[in-house]
């Protein structure tokens, strides 16, 4: 049984309410951070924890603070990126839903760490429930005296603002987020200046995603070093996975990073097994922009070990023959699924949600789209995989922000490890409207490499 | 003023005042090393970053720090560092790259250069036709459009659009309050003021300049002629809102249009008013400064001043000759 730090007291009755959760020991972070540390402490705590950003990137988040520059004078701001809408994922609002004071401690305890006196939570506009439990949250912890002016007699203020989005992709990209947040028009902005320098209304700005700044409360309870001591190498402490697709029982789950991916998917203490006794196809580790894995390669590496729940574990072989931790959103595909189709998917998804700024995501996108339509409805040719390859090379590390790339690896990764498949569709246009391609070798265990 | 730093752009090194764009830098040393910019408006603030053609690749970051970029950076808004060192045309990357950028720019534009008042001054003509791309791969319908009008005097037909930006810009810059903008997202993405709604503003004609393609178009000025049987002449004049600096096009003794004078790269030089733009197209309005000088490769001088200089493309081609010839007898009857 794997330890769990967020989700540990998840199935108390009322623990979305400031007293239980208080009696499950919450807001003990708050008092100790603001009454015995200094913010550096704080921060230097979290630098030792290792712990590292829950949003996709996995850049350090202790790293990330001590970047925040700190001008004399100027606002300094904590914006909590609650825009989850990765196809795939959806760990943050699982815990806002049901933890949501797990992240004010978080926010208030970072907020304290950066200096900040105003933060704000940026959630995403469909999640408008979640966004009514923040805000009920944030009064009971303003009537307890944990938000608010000279917090627990400390002197330090905080405001909290919960500010709901417009719902789209794009505004979980920070920078298009900060623009949202100021009332513009979502478009990603042009870096550098980075929002540590220059951020929400040109004022130093860090923005975390919801898990990372949940994690921050266990890192102060138990202290970095103990929290570094879960997890594997470089991947420290414990992650929320979105378990979906065609599994047992899909769900959130708590684990501790370095768990094996076929314990994940197999072992009853998580996905159960493929639902229905069927096979496993093709896994997408990280949410729908990182590189898809045919089922061989999602277990093993090509060197033969067991690949885990780790953030390099994950993408070892590189785009060659790995794929990425991501945010955490695992889809597993069974054999009765097409790729082709779920490649169209994600590619329809990315088109819709390109903002429109540089050229080759907002035409690449929906070319790539409509390629892979016309493949998955029969009209294909033989020359749509190379096209689609190239395309996706030239929208790849080409645009302002991570989209490009995002609608890039899907699209290359599935064309590079199920060319089989998309062959298959063209040289059988009528079977590939009618049914699967199935299996095929995409379980084989995978060739030994010969020693060299 | 600080120290000049210097910078290397395809092995050609420059000194260049601190915080200037690779860009800029380029433009100073000048000539076949100058990456396109499509989105970039030197005068617009906040302009550029969008369009991706002016992608460079930086070998060599700084002299402190001299890794090289990892990535392929937007050459308008990325500043010089001193010792940096930039290849342009000398790298196959930044050049496929570009190749794919005009190729993705070019797939929903309509490719009406025939009927398209811009065609001959238009940057994604000239781009197109310098990257080679004469057949595309796109098999789709591309994305069309109603024309809108925006005002009496400007016609905007989004189906030529680039989403550059660079008309929202100069709203920006000359107006507190913008009417125009970007509805909607991706490549449905466009450029509309709510419910045609004019951008009233002395010096909204400038939108016309700044557009690097044919979407916003004079109106006073549409289907009335081909750039290159117009001949461009220097003039001002004195006017209370604008410094009057202004190119006119002449077809004969009429003056076709008038449009701000425009630099080696395609800007304009000085924003001009409404009044110069639209209303005053009378010789007798104006004080005639000179011919433009049009750089010989421009298709806008293939017809004047022919039997002196014809451009190169028409000293070889007989048939060139011949409706040079004849497009010039009917020019000049007048």
């Amino acid at each position: 049984m794997g330890r769990k730090l967020l989700l540990e007291h998840i199935n108390v009755p009322g623990i979305n309410t400031l007293k239980v959760y208080r009696e499950k020991g919450g807001y003990k972070a708050v008092e100790k951070a603001i009454k015995t540390m200094s913010t550096d402490d704080v921060v230097e705590e979290v630098k030792k924890s290792g712990l590292r950003g829950r949003g996709g990137a996995g850049f350090p988040t202790g790293m990330k603070w001590s970047f925040l520059a700190k001008p004399e004078g100027v606002a300094r701001y904590l914006v909590c990126n609650a825009d989850e809408s990765e196809p795939g994922t959806f760990k943050d609002r699982y815990l806002m839903t049901h933890i949501p004071h797990a992240l004010i401690e978080g926010m208030i305890v970072a907020s304290y760490a950066l200096g900040a006196n105003t933060s704000y939570i940026y959630v995403r506009g469909e999640m408008m429930p979640q966004i009514r439990i923040l805000e009920k949250a944030i009064e009971e912890a303003k009537a307890a005296g944990f938000l608010g002016q000279n917090i627990l007699g400390s002197g330090y203020d905080l405001e909290l603002y919960v500010q709901p989005g417009g719902g789209a992709y794009i505004c979980g990209e920070e920078t298009a987020l900060l623009e949202s947040l100021e009332g513009k028009r979502g478009n990603p902005r042009i870096k550098p200046p980075f929002p540590a320098i220059a951020g929400l209304y040109g004022c130093p700005t860090v923005v975390n995603n919801v898990e990372s700044i949940a994690a921050v409360v266990p890192i102060i309870n138990d202290g970095g070093e103990e929290y570094a001591k879960i997890g594997i190498g470089r991947s420290t402490g414990t992650k929320l996975i979105s378990a979906s697709g065609n599994i047992n029982k899909p769900g959130v789950y708590e684990i501790e990073l370095g768990v094996t991916v076929e314990d994940f998917i197999y072992s009853d203490e998580y996905c159960g097994g493929i639902a229905n006794g069927k096979k496993l196809k093709a896994v997408v580790a990280g949410g729908s922009s990182v590189p898809i894995l045919p089922a061989n390669l999602i277990l093993n590496t090509v060197n033969g070990e067991k690949r885990l729940m780790s953030y390099e574990s994950l993408s070892d072989g590189g785009f060659e023959t790995g794929s990425m931790l991501g945010s955490g959103g695992f889809i597993a595909y069974d054999e009765d699924q097409c790729i082709v189709r779920n490649t169209w998917n994600f590619a329809r998804f990315y088109h819709h949600e390109s903002c429109g700024q540089c050229s080759p995501c907002r035409e690449g996108t929906g070319w790539m789209e409509k390629v892979l339509h016309r493949l998955e409805y029969g009209h294909g040719k033989m020359s749509d995989m190379d096209l689609l390859v190239d395309v996706a090379k030239k929208i790849e590390g080409n645009t302002i922000c991570p989209l490009g790339d995002a609608a890039a690896w899907p699209v290359a990764s599935a064309i590079r490890h199920f060319r089989d498949e998309f062959d298959w569709h063209v040289s059988n246009p009528q079977l590939a409207v009618e049914q699967n391609y199935g299996l095929a070798h995409y379980a084989d265990p995978l060739p030994v490499l010969a020693e060299v | 003023m600080a120290d000049k730093i210097k910078v290397t752009i395809d092995g050609i090194p420059i000194e260049v005042d601190p915080g200037t764009s690779i860009l800029n830098a380029a433009r100073q040393i000048g000539g076949d090393i100058v990456p396109p910019a499509m989105c970039y408006y030197s005068k617009l603030e906040g302009s550029g970053g969008k369009c991706r053609t002016c992608l460079v690749k930086v070998s060599k970051g700084s002299e402190k720090d001299p890794r090289p970029m990892p990535k392929l950076i937007a050459s308008c808004r990325t500043n010089v560092m001193d010792g940096m060192e930039v290849q342009n045309i000398t790298s196959p990357e930044v050049v496929e790259a570009r190749k794919g950028v005009v190729e993705m720019l070019l797939i929903n534009h309509p490719l009406d250069c025939p009927i398209c008042d811009q065609a001959g001054e238009c940057h994604l003509q000239d781009l197109a036709y310098e990257h080679g791309a004469e057949a595309t791969r796109y098999e789709f319908d591309r994305r069309t459009f109603e024309k809108i009008d925006i005002g009496d005097k400007i016609q905007l037909h989004m189906t030529r659009c680039i989403l550059c930006y660079r008309c929202v810009y100069v709203a920006d810059q000359i107006t507190e309050n913008r009417v125009h903008g970007i509805l909607g997202r991706g490549d449905h993405a466009e450029i509309s003021t709510y419910i045609q709604k004019a951008v009233d503003n002395d010096f909204s004609g400038n939108v016309i300049d700044v557009c690097p393609v044919g979407a916003l178009t004079d109106k006073t000025f549409r289907f009335k002629n081909r750039v290159w049987f117009t001949k461009p002449v220097e003039a001002h004049r004195d006017c209370p809102t604008c410094s009057g600096k202004v190119t006119l096009w002449y077809k004969g003794e009429e003056v076709l249009r008038v449009t701000a004078r425009k630099d080696e790269f395609g800007e304009a030089e000085e924003f001009i008013c409404n009044t110069c733009r639209f209303d005053k197209k009378a010789t007798n309005d104006w004080v005639i400064e000179g011919p433009r000088k049009v750089s010989r490769q421009s298709v806008i001088n293939s017809n004047h001043y022919e039997e002196l200089q014809p451009a190169a493309v028409v000293k070889t081609n007989l048939t060139l000759q011949a409706a040079n010839k004849e497009e010039f007898e009917r020019a000049t009857k007048l």
